[in-house]
C-alpha cells in the first residue's frame, strides 16, 4: 500500500507570534519555520506502519510557498520516500485556505491513488483543523480524525480517537483519511546520515496550475489584531492569603 | 437568513450547554432550526426545543447517527442544507469533525472556532493558538461554521419550538463504530464548570493526581491537565486544557504544577480569575495569573483544599 502525507510549512511553535502593527497580519519575515508539529506525527505514523511491513512506499505533498522544500526534506530525512512540492504562493504570508488544499490533494490522490492518507489534525497557524475532513469529503472516503492509535487489518484500519467525552474506537475502510493527533506517537528526529540521503530522493515540483486548482480564498481577512491582553496581578505569600483573596473576589 | 445548528449530542442525550451557547452565537444571524440526530433521541429533540430563541427543532432519529460517525452525519446535514444561510455547530470534537466535511461537500470554506460575530458574514477567529484574532469576511453562499462555546453565554430556557422529524439520508456504511472508552465522571463537565482546577508535569504522577480531584471535588469544580500531564499518563486525554485541547473560561481556574507554555494559555486564559501554584517564580503562567503563590504544589494544595 502507498501512503500519502501531506505537510505544512508554519511558524516554529516556539516562536512568539508578532502581529504586525498595521493589522494586516502575523509577521512571518525572519522567523523560524518548521514542519506543523501534528504533520511530523503523521509522517512518523506512515514510517512505523512501513517498518511494520503494512505500507510499501510513503510520498509527502507540500502545498504552499517554494520554501516548503525545506520542510519536504525534513519528511524525507525522517523516512519518507518521495516528495511533491506544489508552489501555490509567493509570498510566505499567503496561507492557502484548506479548501484549496483539499481540492489539490485530491487530484494528487486520483493520480498516485494511495491506499490512505495520513495527516495531521491541525496546522498551528490557522489552528482550522479542516484539511482533512475536507479532502475525504471530495474524495467520498471514510475520515478516522484525531487519531491516537491506528491499526490496518486487512481492508480496514482500526483507530481509536481522541473525542471529547474519552476515547472512541472506529473501523473505517480503506481507502480513507485519518488525521493525527498528539498521541498517536513520538516523532524521531532525522539523523545526519538520513538528511544527506534525503537531498537525493526524489521531489518533484509542480503548481496549483498543473491541477487546475483555484486557490483565490474564500475568506478576505479583514484584519488582524492583538488579543485583549492580560495582565500579571499580584503574588500572595501564604495559603491563608489566597484564600482571603478567593473570598473578597467571591468566587469561593 | 435562517440558520440550520447542529446540536451536540451525547449518547442519546442533548448536551444542553453547549447547544445553548451556539444557539446564542446563533441568535444574531437569522431564525435558527436546531438538528438534533442521534437515535432515541426523542427527549433531546424536545429539551432543544425548550431553549430559548429557538423556532424549529428537526429530530433525525436513525440508528446511522448513534455514535456521531461524520460521514451520515455529513450526508444528512447536506440533504437538510438548502434554503440556510448558516450551518451552525458548538466547536466539539464532534462538530470539528464533521463540520469541515460538510463544508467541502458544499463548496465552501468551514469558519473554525468562531468567538465572535461582527455580522451575517464576518466573523472573528483566534489564529497561532490565540495569539491573534482575526476577522474574517466569507464570500461563500452557504457559512458553515463552528462556535467557541467558551466565548458564549448559554441561552435561557423558555422557548416552545416544534419538533418535526427528518428523513434519513442513508449510510454508506464507510467507517462503523467500535467501542467507546467514556470514563463516567460525577464532576462537572470541564467546558461548562464555574471552577477548574488543572494540573500540570509538575504533579509527578497519576497517584498524586488525587490532590488535584480533592481539591476539585472539595470546589464542586472540574478537572484539567496540561498537555505534558496527559502524555505522562497522569490523565486522560479529556482533561487537557489548550491550543488542542479544550477551551475554558470559569470563574476561576487554578492551575497547579503548569507552567504555562502558549498552547495551555490558549485555552484558558480567557477565565476570569486564574490562580498559579507553582515553585519556579520565574514560570510564565505567573504572567497570566490574579494570585500567584510560589511554593510546592504538594503543600500548597492539601492545605488550600483544608482551608477552603
Ligand atoms: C502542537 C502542540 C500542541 C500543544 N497543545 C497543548 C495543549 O493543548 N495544552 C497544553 O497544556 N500543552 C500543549 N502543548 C504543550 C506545551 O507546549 C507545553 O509543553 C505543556 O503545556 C507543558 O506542560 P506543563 O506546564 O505541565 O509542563 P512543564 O512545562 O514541564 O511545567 C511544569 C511546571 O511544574 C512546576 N513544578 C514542578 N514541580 C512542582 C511542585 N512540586 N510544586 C509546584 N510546581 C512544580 C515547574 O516549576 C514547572 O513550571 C502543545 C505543544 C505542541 C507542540
Amino acid at each position: 500500500m502507498k501512503v500519502l502525507v501531506p505537510v505544512k510549512r508554519v511558524i516554529d511553535y516556539n516562536v512568539k507570534v508578532r502581529v504586525k502593527a498595521d493589522g494586516s497580519g502575523v509577521d512571518l519575515a525572519n522567523v523560524k519555520m518548521s514542519m506543523n508539529p501534528f504533520d511530523e506525527i503523521a509522517v512518523e505514523e506512515a514510517i512505523r506502519l512501513k517498518e511494520k511491513g503494512a505500507v510499501e512506499e510513503i510520498v509527502v505533498v507540500s502545498i504552499g510557498v517554494k520554501q516548503a522544500q525545506e520542510t519536504l526534506r525534513t519528511a524525507l530525512a525522517m523516512g519518507a520516500d518521495r516528495a511533491i512540492l506544489v508552489v501555490a504562493a509567493d509570498d510566505v504570508h499567503q496561507d492557502i485556505e484548506p479548501l484549496a488544499v483539499a481540492k489539490i490533494l485530491a487530484k494528487i490522490v486520483e493520480e498516485e491513488q494511495p491506499g490512505l492518507v495520513i495527516a495531521g489534525k491541525q496546522a498551528i497557524d490557522n489552528d482550522m483543523n479542516a484539511t482533512g475532513q475536507m479532502l475525504s469529503a471530495l474524495l467520498g472516503w471514510g475520515q478516522a480524525t484525531f487519531a491516537s492509535e491506528v491499526e490496518i487489518a486487512g481492508d480496514a484500519a482500526k483507530v481509536t480517537r481522541e473525542v471529547d467525552g474519552g476515547l472512541q474506537t472506529i473501523s473505517v475502510k480503506l481507502p480513507a483519511i485519518i488525521t493525527a493527533d498528539l498521541r498517536l506517537n513520538e516523532p524521531r528526529y532525522a539523523s545526519l546520515p538520513n538528511i544527506m540521503k534525503a537531498k537525493k530522493k526524489p521531489l518533484d515540483e509542480k503548481t496549483a496550475a498543473d491541477y487546475g486548482v483555484d486557490v483565490s480564498p474564500r475568506l478576505e481577512v479583514v484584519k488582524t489584531a492583538e488579543p485583549a491582553g492580560r495582565s500579571a496581578g499580584i503574588k500572595v505569600g501564604s495559603v491563608d492569603e489566597l484564600v482571603a483573596k478567593l473570598k473578597d473576589a467571591g468566587v469561593v | 437568513m435562517a440558520v440550520l445548528l447542529i446540536a451536540e449530542v451525547n449518547g442519546a442525550d442533548l448536551a444542553l450547554d453547549a447547544t445553548a451557547k451556539a444557539v446564542s452565537a446563533a441568535k444574531a444571524l437569522g431564525d435558527v432550526t436546531v438538528l438534533v440526530a442521534g437515535s432515541g433521541i426523542g427527549g433531546a429533540a424536545d429539551a432543544a426545543a425548550k431553549i430559548a430563541g429557538v423556532s424549529k427543532v428537526l429530530s433525525a432519529d436513525d440508528a446511522a447517527y448513534a455514535h456521531g460517525l461524520a460521514e451520515p452525519l455529513a450526508d444528512l446535514v447536506v440533504s437538510l442544507a438548502g434554503g440556510y444561510s448558516h450551518i451552525v455547530a458548538p466547536s466539539t470534537a464532534s462538530a470539528k469533525n464533521a463540520l469541515p466535511r460538510i463544508a467541502a461537500l458544499l463548496d465552501v470554506m468551514v469558519i473554525s472556532d468562531v468567538t465572535g460575530v461582527v455580522d451575517a458574514d464576518t466573523f472573528e477567529r483566534p489564529i497561532y493558538a490565540g495569539n491573534a484574532i482575526q476577522t474574517v469576511k466569507s464570500k461563500d453562499a452557504t457559512k458553515v461554521l463552528t462556535v467557541r462555546t467558551a466565548s458564549f453565554e448559554a441561552a435561557g430556557e423558555g422557548g416552545s419550538a416544534s419538533v418535526e422529524a427528518a428523513a434519513a439520508a442513508g449510510d454508506k456504511g464507510l467507517s462503523a463504530w467500535v467501542e467507546d472508552k467514556v470514563a463516567a465522571s460525577d464532576r462537572p463537565e470541564l467546558t461548562s464548570a464555574k471552577i477548574v482546577v488543572s494540573g500540570g508535569r509538575g504533579v509527578g504522577s497519576e497517584e498524586s493526581f488525587g490532590i488535584i480531584a480533592a481539591l476539585a471535588d472539595k470546589l464542586g469544580a472540574a478537572v484539567g491537565a496540561s498537555r505534558a500531564a496527559v502524555d505522562s499518563g497522569f490523565a486522560p486525554n479529556d482533561w487537557q486544557v489548550g491550543q488542542t485541547g479544550k477551551v475554558v473560561a470559569p470563574e476561576l481556574y487554578i492551575a497547579c504544577g503548569i507552567s504555562g507554555a502558549i498552547q495551555h494559555l490558549a485555552g484558558m486564559k480567557d477565565s476570569k480569575i486564574i490562580v498559579a501554584i507553582n515553585k519556579d517564580e520565574e514560570a510564565p503562567i505567573f504572567q497570566v495569573a490574579d494570585f500567584g503563590l510560589v511554593a510546592d504544589l504538594f503543600d500548597a494544595v492539601p492545605e488550600l483544599t483544608s482551608k477552603l
